[in-house]
């Protein structure tokens, strides 16, 4: 049974509170028992608790599946990518290197690329990701677009991405503020004007402050 | 006797605390769980829903529990991990008998004999020294039929006026706080309330890390726009957001408190009409608070004027609002002061009683709320019931079947028990569920005591560090291993499910103080068949009383996913919300909603005093100590669980780069923490989340890496609750690693 169509993740990193919930819950995921396939970090311990937790964004174009020579990464119908197939999985770490997101994970003793795969034994039975369910803040959260604009009104979401000239558009969405504006982030467009013309010639000027 | 026998290292490589991880069919995917129960998580007093996989009687995995409506499937760590306490390869399967020649000090015994033996070393002790000489300390993670017993069992079998529990570090001064100002000492509203508030105002709560499901109540009521507020000497993860952070000073809550009410009336952001009608003692209050102008709250509490003004007017013009403490502002020689204060601020906007205004404190034990209303406190008798008020020691020696003269009078605290060891008094002790050792302040004194006594009883799963003092230990049950109930933060009370039996010789809490009780020859009282014969009489006892549960059965509690307390008839739905207008109540008999003869609130003058033991030039910085996320109380479980002491290995020392720079400590360089009362050496974090003046120590570690060696054991005069929040300290870089660095495991 495929994953509902009108079900998504969502993902606030806003309300994340570092509990590392998500982690532990992954790693009691009956498909990877023992392996939590999340990413938790601090932006800057130092400075803040704030912390991103990162899944697979589960892209409609899967970069990783795209540079995958063994063809051992699939994208369901459903919009899921899902983890390598170990039959194919030629441990070449291409995908690990490609994602824009930095979600796939080698595992060197199984010879194997492991990422998230929205729990797909969960998700494909009508249940929620492992994550989404325990994570108490909410910072991870899988539902219908329409209850997350009921239960989040000051919050839209996104799910399209820039790096550099790559736009990619995913299948888990982000929520940001309503109020503020989705940006596209050039280093430049923070640069004075005459260094903003040519910026990497600013960048090597002697001096520069 | 109860000198440890041999070196801590001994007993670690005998006992532990050793690290359980998933393996074998807690890793194999291709497993078919038995039976799914439906039960609750066993660490923190959220008491969140879930269901335990049971194979051959061993829990093999969680699966969340949605359909619970108070944390609909949300977990946090220990949630997640806390089947991992099963099947511990420390787990104490036999009793345990003292005998210096053996491995660890203990020898394995039969249970009968185990149990005869602790007999006899009550019986004597109190033969030679009269019924108080032996004392007994209970928790607050026990489940209201254990709780109950406990009490019982402490003064029909023992006969002693010395029991005290665990909850004495913990909630007591909220609950004398509330017993003041509202009569009744009980979360005002479920949290179903915090969602629909305009503000919600947090103080001395880590709500992220000690209360982490109701984090996302609190950011659901951001989503429709509330602000939040958040009071904390350090930036928790709750703070990083909040709309208003006030970094208040340790130790100073009652000047904000009174300097917030100050400037509410002076803007007329009073409800009049609520204080005229429903309270009392206002005219007082308000000249005291007169006192506390915004300069003055500014200097006394270290928080800048302009962000104290932002947050009284943020209150002051609330239409909805919900008022959240916990133990930041209770730890403290004044915490029933700091409660009355944050209560002042809760009765002068008339935001009670309604939805979306509400007022709580969050309960930081398993069973925090329970746990202090059926008779384990030492001055109290179940159903919340004053132990020195004649009518209810009639209405429970009745139930119990003696004469209201055989109850003995009020004990004292569970710290003044050690006290009364040191002057001779006490020489006897029996256990279960309290590990001071580690929770105590200044347990060097604890341990002392410990190895003063003349016997010692412990009941416990695991031996902990302080069980290790005892002459016999009783294998009893962990929390999965009986049925009962627990009354959660909200004042809920909800099933806990028995998923697997007790392993070995353990057998079930009751059952040992059952037959601990027969073996004394005082079985009369002590004959329950189940845990569900405890709660009925549990509920007799109740009915009348504040905290009444006579109207609930297990049936209720499990068909309606819970029962709010006070609950006095069968066909009573229980009670959400308490302090609904035209709400009744047993003492105003529908004179107001308040629990007073005159049914109103009690406004009291809230005065401010620094802590105990302030910085001064030896010692110039604040200590203050509270939990990380992956860790539960003592330890004493969470451990025992790898997954979560890989999480945050040990204790660290949080200071400011400020700080920092000026000691010459970098982040994770060993530094060496001095009070008073000892030393402390643990590596430092440097970080940017700390008020420059106060270094953080998280107090869940033993021996050598436990803060509460150090802390001040100065308690507040009415709750009699320690000051964990506050007391003086200097800090230098130390040399390199202590040598028990390189001895011990981080657990250990």
């Amino acid at each position: 049974m495929p994953v509902p169509a009108d079900r998504h993740f969502f993902i606030d990193p806003r309300r994340c509170i570092g509990c590392q919930s998500c982690v532990h819950a992954c790693s009691e995921c009956d498909t990877h028992k023992g392996h939590s396939m999340i990413h938790l970090e601090y932006v800057g311990r130092g400075d803040s608790p704030q912390t991103v937790p990162t899944i697979c964004m589960h892209c409609d174009s899967p970069t990783c599946a795209e540079v995958c020579p063994a063809d051992a990464i699939k994208r369901t119908e459903d919009g899921v990518v899902q983890s390598a197939r170990k039959a194919r999985c030629i441990a070449c770490s291409n995908c690990v290197l490609a994602c824009p997101f930095g979600v796939p994970k080698m595992n060197v003793g199984f010879e194997l690329m492991m990422k998230c795969d929205m729990c797909y034994d969960r998700t494909s039975v009508g249940l929620k990701p492992m994550c989404a369910t325990v994570c108490p803040s909410q910072a991870l959260c899988f539902g219908t677009e329409e209850e997350i604009r009921t239960l989040r009104p000051r919050s839209t979401f996104v799910h399209a991405f820039r790096f550099g000239q790559q736009t990619i558009s995913t299948k888990v969405r982000v929520m940001v503020p309503k109020e503020s504006e989705v940006l596209s982030l050039d280093v430049t467009a923070a640069l004075n004007e005459e260094e903003a013309k040519d910026p990497m010639a600013a960048m090597f000027t002697e001096g520069n402050p | 006797m109860a000198h440890l026998p041999r070196s801590d290292l001994e007993i670690i490589g005998r006992f532990g605390p050793h690290l359980a991880f998933p393996e074998g069919d807690r890793l194999d995917r291709g497993v078919e769980p038995d039976r799914v129960v439906k039960t609750h998580c066993c660490f923190c007093g959220q008491q969140c829903g879930i269901q335990l996989k049971v194979k051959d009687n061993r829990i093999i995995g969680f699966e969340p529990w949605e359909e619970f409506p108070f944390n609909h499937g949300l977990l946090c760590p220990k949630g997640v991990r806390r089947y991992l306490q099963g099947s511990h390869p420390d787990r104490l399967l036999r009793a345990l008998v003292r005998d210096e020649r053996a491995e660890g000090g203990f020898r394995p015994a039969c249970y009968e004999e185990a149990i005869r033996l602790a007999a006899d070393g009550i019986a004597r002790v109190q033969r030679e020294h009269g019924p108080d000489a032996v004392a007994v300390l209970t928790g607050a993670s026990l489940t209201n039929e254990k709780a109950y017993l406990m009490g019982k069992f402490a003064r029909v079998c023992l006969k002693t006026s010395n029991i005290d529990y665990n909850g004495r570090l913990c909630m007591v001064s909220a609950a004398a706080g509330n017993k003041k100002a509202f009569g009744i000492d009980r979360a005002a509203n479920p949290w179903s309330d915090i969602p629909d508030a305009g503000v919600v105002w947090i103080s001395g709560a880590n709500v992220a890390e000690c209360a982490p499901i109701t984090t996302d109540y609190v950011w659901q009521a951001r989503e429709r726009g509330a602000k939040v507020v958040v009071v904390d000497p350090r930036m928790t993860p709750i703070a990083r957001t909040a709309d208003l952070f006030l970094p208040v000073r340790p130790g100073r809550d009652i000047a904000l408190f009174n300097g917030i009410l100050h400037l509410m009336i002076e803007n007329g952001w009073i409800d009049r009409k609520f204080v005229e009608t429903h309270t009392t003692g206002f005219d007082e209050v308000a000249a005291h608070v007169k006192e506390w102008p915004p300069r003055r709250t500014a200097e006394a509490t270290g928080i800048a004027e302009r962000a104290i003004r932002q947050a009284a007017e943020w209150w002051g013009t609330a239409e909805t609002s919900f008022l959240l403490h916990s133990r930041g502002i209770e730890h403290s020689s004044h915490g029933v002061q700091n409660v009355l204060g944050a209560i002042n601020i809760v009765l002068a906007s008339g935001r009670i009683g309604r939805p979306g205004c509400g007022y709580a404190t969050i309960t930081g034990q398993a069973n925090g709320q329970g746990g202090r209303e059926h008779g384990q406190k030492c001055d109290q008798l179940p159903g919340a019931r004053d132990l020195s008020d004649p009518a209810a020691r009639e209405h429970v020696a009745k139930v119990w079947g003696i004469a209201p003269g055989d109850i003995p009078g009020p004990g004292v605290d569970a710290y003044e028990i050690f006290r009364r060891v040191d002057q001779g008094g006490v020489r006897g002790l029996v256990s279960i569920c309290f590990n001071p050792v580690v929770s105590l302040p200044d347990s060097s004194f604890v341990r002392r005591m410990l190895e003063k006594l003349d016997f010692y009883v412990v009941i416990d799963f695991f031996l902990n560090e302080t069980a290790r003092h005892a002459d016999v230990v009783l294998p009893g049950s962990l929390q999965e291993e009986d049925e009962g109930t627990i009354t959660q933060v909200e004042g809920r009370v909800i099933r806990i499910r028995r998923a697997v039996d007790p392993p070995g010789e353990a057998r079930e809490d009751w059952r040992v103080i059952q037959d601990l009780a027969k073996a004394l020859g005082r079985e009369k009282g002590f004959t329950f068949a189940s845990p569900r014969e405890i709660f009925d009489e549990l509920r007799r006892a109740s009915a009348g009383g504040i905290a009444d549960y006579s109207g609930m059965t297990w049936e209720k509690i499990e068909e309606q996913h819970g029962v709010f307390w006070p609950c006095p008839r069968e066909e009573h739905a229980g009670t959400p919300r308490l302090f609904e207008p035209d709400s009744w109540n047993p003492i105003a008999k529908g004179k107001g909603p308040f629990y007073f003869p005159d049914g109103k609130a009690r406004f009291v003058v809230a005065r401010y005093a620094p802590p105990a033991e302030d910085p001064d030039a030896d010692y110039p910085i604040f200590l203050t100590s509270g939990r990380v996320v992956s860790q539960y109380l003592s330890g004493t479980q969470t451990r025992r669980i790898g997954p979560l002491v890989e999480q945050y290995p040990e204790p660290r020392i949080e200071m400011h780069p400020r700080l920092a720079e000026r000691l010459g400590i970098g982040d994770g360089d060993w530094a060496t923490v001095e009070t008073r009362r000892g030393t402390c050496t643990l590596k430092a974090q440097v970080v940017r989340t700390i008020r420059p003046d106060t270094i953080f120590i998280p107090y869940h570690w033993a021996g050598p890496r436990s803060v509460n060696r150090i802390t001040n054991s100065a308690q507040d005069p009415i709750s009699k609750i320690p000051e964990y929040k506050a007391c003086a300290a200097r800090v230098r870089k130390a040399e390199g690693p202590p040598p028990y660095a390189s001895e011990r495991e981080a657990q250990q």
